[in-house]
């Protein structure tokens, strides 16, 4: 693929008083491709992906976007620089509907007012584009939709904003299998038209479904970053218990790259 | 609604579909608020059937100049509640403005100096409270009850418990208790301000969006970049200066600063007129419509109650089981679970 990553990050170190989550973290992110970021529980993936957006400041390393050092402070840095998250826990509200939390923060005004026309418009050109055929009405309210389509949602929010790269913190974790299937069709549409997406899961069917890359975490530190296709199931799962498989991955158990 | 899980479903030509004209007509004035059209209705044919003289004109002039008072406070309610918190200070704060304003005034013989300072001391016991619950991270209930207690003994500190001036002689006072405007008094004519420019600002503006995205689910709202703390505060600080303009007219009305009397129960009042109207008390849910239509409600049946010549005492009894009814038609609305079952 190409030769610059669209987000790169460089000797990440993050602590949490006494506890460092993560230690001298790298990882890239090429758009066009799905890159999966898998790691046990405690590992540091969802710590990681905060740093990326901007909730937690990190304590030292680089942070690149497209090649150029940048600084993210807050979410709305991130945002500013093409960096959306599709959160674990739904940042969705109930109370409001389809369009109403796709602009969550970033309403279209005219005047004073909001423009309820454009972002209706909008939201719903962004879910065609996104070839989502299960919502009934771009009004209906959000407490109504299923499992599946509330991920639809927060994963089209985040492509609305023309982003570049589209995180998904475990979007398949509370689905069935259809819905599933449909959440990870999505996910490899985002990538082929074009969008970097990293995908963080616990399920290495679906990483192996999807992925064009794998970046597997071994408590805070990043054992490998390998493309799926060199890669076998079983050394994926020995990456992520043992932080090594054979030559790949870490080589002396807790300590720093050979 | 049905809705469908088929991850293909190329039987329906257009998947993002406008509910029906009727059904969007319905929803804007909303099943609940239909509902309690329909019960003001059946509660005025009620108390009319016992007393025709409730159809005078005077009478509903009376029930509306009665209303406006309790009628802001419960906009402001709405919004605060809306947000998910609660203010129980908003009658301890109008009593403290109702006495600086009369007190300003004496001693100032100035109307409009005394109704400024009378808005300066709402919108500052609004920042208290924001300052309380935002800084302090102290629960809502528990700040405002806080103040609720405090700013009556301060209104009553500085009064020494008693009622403070005589604004009974000045024009602007005077205008604002019997003055009207059109024919309609100027007690209603502020109620029917505050409410339409709350309703607008609800509806129509992203401040509004932003207040119900709090309400309904605050992490969301704080990771779309909501400035959650800058609306927290901005929703007392309305409260409390909404609770200012109401203590003014509560001057103007009884013609003297009032520590306590008028004052007290206002807290009580407009929750239960913003839990009847349909707003949630978990925030996220409700708008002012429901609100007002549910105070007039509370209007009638107060007025009803005293042109029945029923025992004063039984009104408080009715409010306060008016309250859980409306709380209890709420949860079952929303299908709430019962306690602490797991969701």
């Amino acid at each position: 693929m190409t030769a610059t990553p669209i987000l790169e990050l460089r000797g990440i170190d993050k602590s949490f008083g006494p506890v460092q989550v993560l230690h001298d973290v790298a990882f890239s992110v090429y758009p066009g491709e799905v890159t999966a970021l898998v790691g046990d529980n405690g590992a540091g993936k969802s710590t990681l992906v905060k740093c990326i957006g901007g909730i937690h400041p990190i304590d030292a390393g680089e942070y690149f976007i497209e090649g150029e050092p940048v600084h993210v402070h807050s979410p709305r840095d991130a945002a500013g620089y093409g960096v959306e998250i599709v959160y674990q826990d739904l940042a969705l509200c109930d109370n409001l509907d389809i369009v109403q939390n796709m602009f969550l923060g970033r309403e279209r005004k005219s005047g004073l007012v909001l423009d309820e026309a454009t972002m209706e418009e909008m939201a719903a050109k962004t879910l065609d584009g996104l070839s989502v055929r299960t919502v009934q009405s771009i009004r209906q309210l959000v407490s109504s939709l299923s499992g599946g389509q509330r991920q639809t949602v927060a994963i089209a929010k985040a492509v609305l904003w023309n982003s570049k790269i589209v995180i998904l913190d475990e979007p398949t974790a509370a689905l069935g299998v259809a819905q599933t299937a449909q959440v990870l069709e999505l996910v490899r549409r985002l990538a082929d038209n074009g969008l970097a997406v990293v995908l963080i899961s616990h399920n290495m069917n679906d990483v192996f479904a999807v992925s064009d890359r794998i970046a597997a975490l071994y408590l805070g530190r990043m054992a490998a970053q390998l493309k799926t296709s060199d890669i076998t199931h079983a050394q994926i799962v020995e990456l992520i218990t043992s932080g090594r498989s054979g030559d790949l991955g870490l080589q002396n158990g807790n300590g720093a790259k050979a | 609604m049905t809705t469908t899980e088929s991850p293909a479903a190329p039987s329906r030509p257009d998947p993002v579909l406008r509910p029906h004209p009727l059904r969007r007509t319905l929803d804007v004035i909303g099943v609940q608020n239909l509902s309690l059209i329909i019960a003001l209705i059946a509660l005025c044919a009620v108390i009319g059937s016992q007393n025709t003289n409730f159809f005078l004109v005077s009478n509903i002039k009376t029930i509306g100049t009665t209303v406006s008072i309790v009628g802001i406070i419960a906009v402001v309610q709405t919004v605060v509640m809306l947000l998910g918190g609660l203010d129980i200070s908003v009658g301890s704060a109008a009593g403290l403005t109702s006495v600086a304003s009369a007190m300003v005034f004496t001693s100032a013989s100035s109307a409009a100096l005394g109704i400024l300072v009378g808005l300066l001391v709402g919108i500052g016991v609004g920042l208290l409270n924001g300052m309380v619950i935002v800084y302090g991270r102290v629960n809502a209930v528990i700040a405002t009850l806080a103040t609720y207690a405090a700013l009556r003994g301060l209104a009553n500190l500085i009064s020494n418990g008693r009622a403070q001036g005589y604004t009974g002689t000045d024009s602007t006072f005077i205008f604002l208790a019997q003055g009207s405007v059109l024919g309609i008094p100027i007690l209603i004519w502020v109620l029917i301000v505050v409410a339409l420019l709350v309703h607008l600002m609800l509806r129509y503006t992203d401040i509004g969006r932003n207040i119900y995205a709090t309400g309904g689910n605050p992490t969301a709202a704080r990771l779309a970049g909501i400035n959650l703390n800058r609306y927290v505060i901005g929703c007392y600080i309305l409260a409390g200066f909404v609770a200012a303009i109401a203590g003014i007219l509560l001057t103007a009305r009884t013609g003297s600063g009032q520590p306590t009397s008028g004052s007290q129960g206002l807290e009580l009042q407009s929750i239960t007129a913003a839990a009847l109207g349909g707003v949630a008390l978990q925030g996220g849910k409700g708008g002012i419509t429901g609100t007002v239509i549910a105070v007039l409600m509370l209007g009638v049946l107060q007025n009803g109650l005293t042109i029945l010549n029923v025992n004063s005492f039984w009104q408080d009894i009715a409010q306060g089981a008016l309250l859980v009814v409306a709380v209890v038609i709420q949860q079952r609305r929303g299908k709430l679970r019962a306690y602490g079952l797991p969701r």
